[in-house]
């Protein structure tokens, strides 16, 4: 009777982990090593997507560059900080051709650098504050996209009458000054362009932003950090780059 | 013979007289080695101007870096496959969310060889994922709302790495007797139970501190995936069997990648009538 009570009250059965693990040693080895499990896995070309990229990486790559790899296990050395969005069509390591060692990476909805503030931004400070004091990086990048689903929500609520987003409002919301300019300035545009404008405005936000943080402000007046600002568009296949605080904007034809 | 060359071998003749006064017995030793030396100049050619043999290195130009960088990927990537790019302008539909550390040797790009249009990715110090909470952590509520509820991705990864610096922080504070800081160890901070799990269950081991820290990497990736369950949009996806949890842990050092899964089952419930 006892056990029947104890099993009626277990009505989940939570994290069952079990291990795949992938080591490659040669190129034409099968080299997926399963371990024992008391589950059956069900295939999932997920699984092989994940663990074919690395082979592809292992082979391709890490063993034909080991002097390259040597070095990075011993540590890291990048001189670029760049903040991109998490947008799957805009990584830097595609877009400027970035390499294992040279940029450390934020990647968040619309690249945006919160001000300073260690409880509602921990996160962006943290990345902000391992870049600039620990690895001493002498370039921030904040890198801005054409189409980008963070800005047009920005752009759009609550004007469009949808119900709000539990995470997405509150995050983006640090762009309304920039949403408020955009509109004072370009109401009579077509949406979209005045999605581009919030975007190409929410990057100099960002970088007028990275000057709240004490450590950024002290490297950047010391002439040890240099902020830029860049711009992806993907449609046209254009990049656009420019220094903090000038209007001189570098574009690639 | 040139000046410099003349200034070189006055010189040598003024140091082997030195020399030879402060050690007459050394006259002939000293003699033959500065002969030597005065024979190496000549054959460096110093009659014209002087040159460096090595490779020249020129200052880095971090805005040359960058346009050349886009330039390498317009021209290699971008205008050989009009098709793909086409279909992107139009929209993302990627099926894997992927944590990682922005740590600059672990981009999942490389390590994965994920493509453009594949991968929803969040890079934050040492690929945490934080439990719900809208006021301290709505930049990765964000990324996560988006990714399950606007492009309905049908995987999550959180990948981990080795020699992580995050992870050796959460590992080192406060014992290590340093100063904190303004930012970094509150956001490591979630990771303190997989810390405690390690110290207690390593504590009559015999694993050294970089050990412990491997270990804390993983046991972290695995802490994130049941944050993950904290976020109901999640929960409620993976438990329909739409959305797959996975933790990965990238070893650079030796070239090593490990997958694994959480699988959750709600089980039939059995109905006890009395």
């Amino acid at each position: 009777m006892t056990n029947e009570l104890s099993d009626a009250t277990k009505t989940e059965d939570l994290l069952k982990i079990n291990l795949i693990t992938s080591t490659t040693e040669k190129e034409v080895q099968d080299d997926v090593v399963a371990t024992e499990t008391d589950e059956h896995l069900e295939y999932d070309p997920a699984v092989d997507k994940i663990l074919d990229g690395f082979k592809c990486f292992k082979t391709n790559y890490f063993n034909t560059h080991p002097e390259l790899f040597n070095e990075l296990a011993l540590g890291q050395n990048p001189k670029f900080l760049v903040f991109a969005c998490s947008d799957s069509r805009v990584s830097p390591s595609h877009v400027l051709h970035f390499q294992p060692g040279d940029a450390f990476l934020v990647r968040n909805i619309a690249n945006l650098v919160p001000k300073f503030d260690q409880i509602r931004y921990s996160g962006t400070g943290a990345t902000l504050e391992y870049a600039v004091e620990e690895l001493g990086v002498e370039n921030i990048l904040v890198m801005g996209h054409s189409g980008c689903g963070g800005i047009k929500r920005l752009m759009s609520y609550p004007e469009d009458g949808s119900a709000p987003l539990m995470f997405i409002d509150d995050w983006v919301e640090m762009g309304l000054p920039v949403k408020t300019k955009v509109i004072a300035e370009q109401g009579n545009t077509d949406f979209l362009e005045q999605c581009e404008s919030c975007a190409k405005g929410c990057i100099n936000m960002s970088l007028d932003n990275l000057l709240t943080y004490p450590f950024v402000q002290k490297a950047y007046s010391e002439k040890k950090l240099a902020l830029t600002g860049g711009y992806y568009d993907f449609f046209n296949g254009r990049f656009e780059l420019w220094e903090f605080g000038t209007n001189i904007i570098i574009t690639t034809p | 013979m040139t000046s410099q060359l003349s200034d070189v071998t006055n010189y040598i003749q003024d140091l082997q007289k030195k020399l030879v006064s402060e050690k007459e017995d050394l006259e002939d030793v000293a003699a033959t080695k500065l002969q030597n030396l005065a024979v190496e100049f000549n054959e460096l050619n110093w009659a014209g101007p002087m040159v460096p043999t090595g490779p020249i290195t020129l200052p880095f130009d971090p805005v040359k870096r960058l346009i050349d960088g886009f330039k390498h990927f317009k021209t290699s990537y971008f205008d050989t496959h009009p098709a793909l790019f086409d279909e992107l302008a139009l929209g993302q539909s990627p099926k894997f969310m992927v944590f990682s550390c922005s740590d600059s040797r672990v981009c999942p790009s490389h390590v994965l060889h994920f493509q453009p249009g594949e991968v929803f990715m969040v890079r934050n110090i040492a690929n945490m994922v934080p439990a719900f909470d809208q006021l301290k952590h709505s930049g990765v509520g964000a990324t996560l709302e988006y990714a399950v509820k606007e492009l309905g991705v049908a995987n999550i990864l959180v990948m981990g790495h080795s020699n992580c610096g995050g992870i050796k922080r959460l590992m080192s504070y406060p014992e290590d007797g340093s100063v904190a800081f303004d930012f970094i160890d509150e956001w490591v901070k979630m990771g303190l139970p997989a810390k405690t799990k390690v110290i207690t269950e390593e504590a009559a081991g015999s694993a050294d501190f970089h050990e412990k820290c491997e270990r804390c990497a993983r046991e972290s990736v695995n802490l994130s995936l049941a944050n993950l369950l904290t976020y109901p949009f999640v929960q409620k996806a993976h438990l329909e069997k739409q959305l797959a949890l996975r933790g990965g842990y990238y070893d650079f050092v030796n070239g090593i990648f490990e997958l694994w899964e959480l699988q959750s089952h709600i089980s039939n419930p059995i109905t006890v009538q009395t």
